[in-house]
């Protein structure tokens, strides 16, 4: 069966150091049945090799800002997925 | 304006940044690269950044901190290989009286350390090398009184779990 584009959602995720390291690349897309999540994005990136190292709430943004788990997430979002800060 | 550089970082040009004939009081800020970490000898390190995502927080963080008190402000951090001593951040903030400029002062390096998407790895004397998960912050630092009592910020779950409170 096809599945519409407009039921489902394409982000690009990004991974940085540690969880970087951990998945051996710091990109990838994925495409997941809308309305999705940030909730729902580390879901399906759990499934895969890539985010099977993740923790249960990693700390996450949407278009470069802060992001909840519960935040709605849009065709074309960038979702990073980041390691507890350590700047300063 | 860019927050992040991996060139060393000059305190002086943000201090002439920020100085003016009406701001009598200008603190500063430098955080320097220590030779140690929980008691290992660490001979140098790397930061690295989400580097559009940090920008656009150290520019959030600005703006809150210049709504907040009567200040100007003026902040950089860098980026790449640092050896020991070497400024890792530098923070000038200018206000008419001194309260304001304290203030300001430590709610950036506290905002940037809490919010800023930059991580560390630091290399030590036996020749390993870790990413650096942070400590727990300073208790919440006090705020004069009217100012929001919470930045608009990292969202709570991040306490319990990537602080280690």
């Amino acid at each position: 069966m096809t599945v519409s584009a407009a039921s489902t959602v394409t982000v690009r995720v990004l991974l940085f150091a540690s969880y970087a390291e951990a998945a051996g690349q710091t990109s990838l897309t994925l495409t997941l049945p809308s309305p999705a999540t940030v909730a729902s994005v580390l879901r399906l990136l759990r499934g895969q090799a890539a985010g099977a190292r993740l923790p249960e709430r990693p700390l996450c943004a949407v278009n470069l800002a802060h992001a909840r788990l519960d935040t709605p997430v849009s065709s074309g979002d960038e979702i990073a997925i980041l390691p507890p800060l350590a700047g300063g | 304006m860019s927050f992040l550089t991996d060139q060393p970082l000059d305190l002086a040009p943000l201090v002439a940044r920020v100085m003016s004939p009406e701001r009598g009081g200008v603190a500063c800020f430098l955080g320097v690269v220590r030779d140690h970490h929980e008691g290992r000898t660490v001979t140098r390190l790397e930061y690295s950044a989400y580097e559009a995502m940090a920008e656009a927080e150290c520019a959030r963080v600005i703006a809150e901190a210049e709504a907040k008190w009567d200040v100007s402000v003026a902040l950089e951090h860098r980026t790449g290989r640092l050896e020991i001593g070497d400024v890792a951040v530098a923070i000038a903030a200018a206000a008419p009286h001194r309260d304001a400029a304290f203030m300001a002062c430590r709610y950036l390096i506290e905002q940037v350390k809490r919010r800023v998407p930059i991580w560390k790895r630091e290399y030590y004397k036996d020749g390993s090398e870790a990413w650096v998960a942070p400590r727990p912050g300073p208790q919440a630092m006090e705020r004069p009184a009217g100012a929001a009592s919470e930045a608009p910020s990292v969202p709570e779950h991040v306490s319990h779990t990537d602080w280690g409170v």
